[in-house]
């Protein structure tokens, strides 16, 4: 039996069609998502992710725990009110699940986890928690709303609580701001400038999305969700990450905090090995020169060896096929793509395409 | 959703057939197929000309989900496409028995198509096929 979220009758009346993802009943768009899609890019769009999962963990000792659970260093959080992304590893350094983890006091934190993931890695964290001094408590009850676009934050800023409104304003990236139930974050998954916001009580999110829908905000579902995440060069656990994979071969060596030396964190054994011998493959960005849409799981041929998509889709910004894939470190320029039985010709780019409304990548002569 | 329109002969893939005036057969796929591909993106459609055999794929149909064979039930040679879904793919999610139409095709035994479903043994099949 799928799992609803309390939004779950909003997205039948304003017409959704409802998906099972992870075990939840989510709109996956709510008439066209290319559509909903574009109202990102270019103004603001809005989507139900309660389906997430968001877990506290405070105490005394929260941050060691911490810094000794994730890749990335929640030391670097030198104060209440900042956070950071990155990777949770098991022994041999593959990825359980990528993460936001957000400093909420001296001792707590917040993280926010996958949805699908949701019981391997709570069953992960209480493992590696056993005997410490923390506090592990979930918040399933929490609606969390992420309002993307550039007028996003301008769309949404009269409508938080007062005390929070002057410090949202002028909140940077990774940052947050909690007071009157609300916890909201300059974080999102699309490219574009917005916020993340956590409320407590479900009415009140209810008014909120009910209020940002009236003055223009799009909603939008997973469909959109993924084009514009895959835009923007973001992965997505399960297709880009997986427990058979380290971050360095992923696109997120960024998120591996080796510094200091002295922290040993779960993993970390196995990605330094990784790390002497040198990576043998990297995640690429492929633009495909042709028509037809890439897919996982399609072979990559490249000048110096074979590779895989890992996750491939359209692209409505660019008009194209775009695609991330894990292929031979030293890999460049031109290859093709197995596309059902035809050899597709495609070139190996950065992988971001397009980062607030901006393309990133040339689009050549194609 | 569009109700499956009268005049037309369908398949299980959830083609749709219609014979003109001038014997030719033009060929689309249902209501029910675009909402279940979601919005298209491109459309192959064969060349002018192309003899397909009864039960041959002839087109596909792209969406930013999946890609879908097109079948042509019948033999016949192909004697028309539809240019305008080169830039406009969508018109098949928009307009999937009329402008979003797909190829038209001269049948080798006109006689063939009465053996397609008409409009309610197709209603009743999409009932019988619903989770």
């Amino acid at each position: 039996m799928s799992k609803t979220t309390p939004l779950y009758t909003r997205h039948q009346d304003a017409g959704a069609k409802l998906v099972d993802f992870g075990g939840w009943q989510m709109p996956l768009h709510y008439g066209s998502q290319l559509d909903e899609h574009h109202a990102v890019r270019g103004h603001a769009g809005i989507f139900d992710v309660s389906h997430m999962t968001v877990v506290d963990v405070s105490g005394a000792e929260a941050t060691p725990f911490l810094r000794g659970l994730l890749a990335n260093d929640v030391a670097k959080l030198k104060a209440p009110g900042r956070g950071l992304y990155g990777c949770m590893l098991n022994e041999a350094g593959g990825v359980i699940d990528d993460l936001i983890v957000y400093r909420t006091g001296a001792d707590s934190y917040r993280l926010v986890v996958n949805a699908a993931t949701r019981d391997q890695d709570l069953d992960w964290i209480d493992t590696c928690a056993a005997d410490r001094s923390l506090a592990v408590a979930e918040r399933a009850a929490a609606v969390m709303l992420a309002v993307q676009g550039p007028d996003a934050v301008s769309l949404t800023l009269p409508m938080v609580p007062d005390a929070l409104r002057e410090s949202v304003q002028a909140l940077k990236p990774f940052h947050c701001r909690q007071a009157d139930g609300w916890f909201v974050a300059r974080t999102g998954y699309t490219g574009e400038a917005g916020l993340e916001i956590i409320i407590d009580d479900a009415r009140v999110a209810l008014d909120l999305w009910d209020e940002l829908i009236a003055c223009g905000c799009r909603p939008c579902g997973l469909g959109a969700r993924d084009t514009l995440r895959l835009e923007a060069g973001l992965c997505l656990y399960g297709q880009d990450l997986d427990e058979a994979h380290t971050p360095l071969v992923s696109g997120l060596d960024w998120t591996v905090a080796w510094e200091p030396a002295e922290r040993d964190f779960v993993g970390r054994a196995a990605l330094e090995a990784q790390r002497n011998d040198g990576a043998t493959e990297a995640l690429a960005g492929l633009l495909l020169e042709d028509r037809g849409v890439m897919r996982h799981g399609q072979r990559v041929l490249t000048a110096t060896g074979e590779g895989v998509i890992t996750s491939g889709s359209y692209s409505p910004t660019l008009g194209r096929s775009i695609a991330l894939a894990r292929v031979p470190v030293d890999a460049h320029g031109h290859c093709t793509v197995e596309i059902r039985n035809a050899e597709r010709r495609a070139r190996l780019v950065p992988p971001a395409f397009v980062r607030n409304g901006e393309v990133l990548v040339d689009l050549g002569d194609t | 959703m569009t109700e499956a329109p009268d005049n037309l002969k369908y398949t299980p893939d959830h083609e749709w057939l219609r014979l003109e005036d001038d014997g030719t057969v033009t060929l689309g796929v249902t209501d029910h197929a675009q909402q279940a591909l979601g919005e298209l993106v491109y459309v192959e459609l064969p060349e002018a000309g192309r003899e397909l055999e009864p039960g041959e794929a002839c087109a596909v149909v792209e969406s930013v989900k999946a890609a879908s064979d097109v079948y042509s039930p019948l033999a016949g040679a192909v004697t028309a496409i539809n240019d305008a879904l080169a830039d406009t793919p969508e018109l098949v999610n928009d307009s999937p028995y009329a402008d979003g139409w797909l190829l038209q095709l001269r049948p080798a035994d006109p006689k063939t198509l009465e053996d397609l479903m008409d409009p309610e043994a197709y209603a009743r099949f999409l009932a019988e096929s619903e989770d």
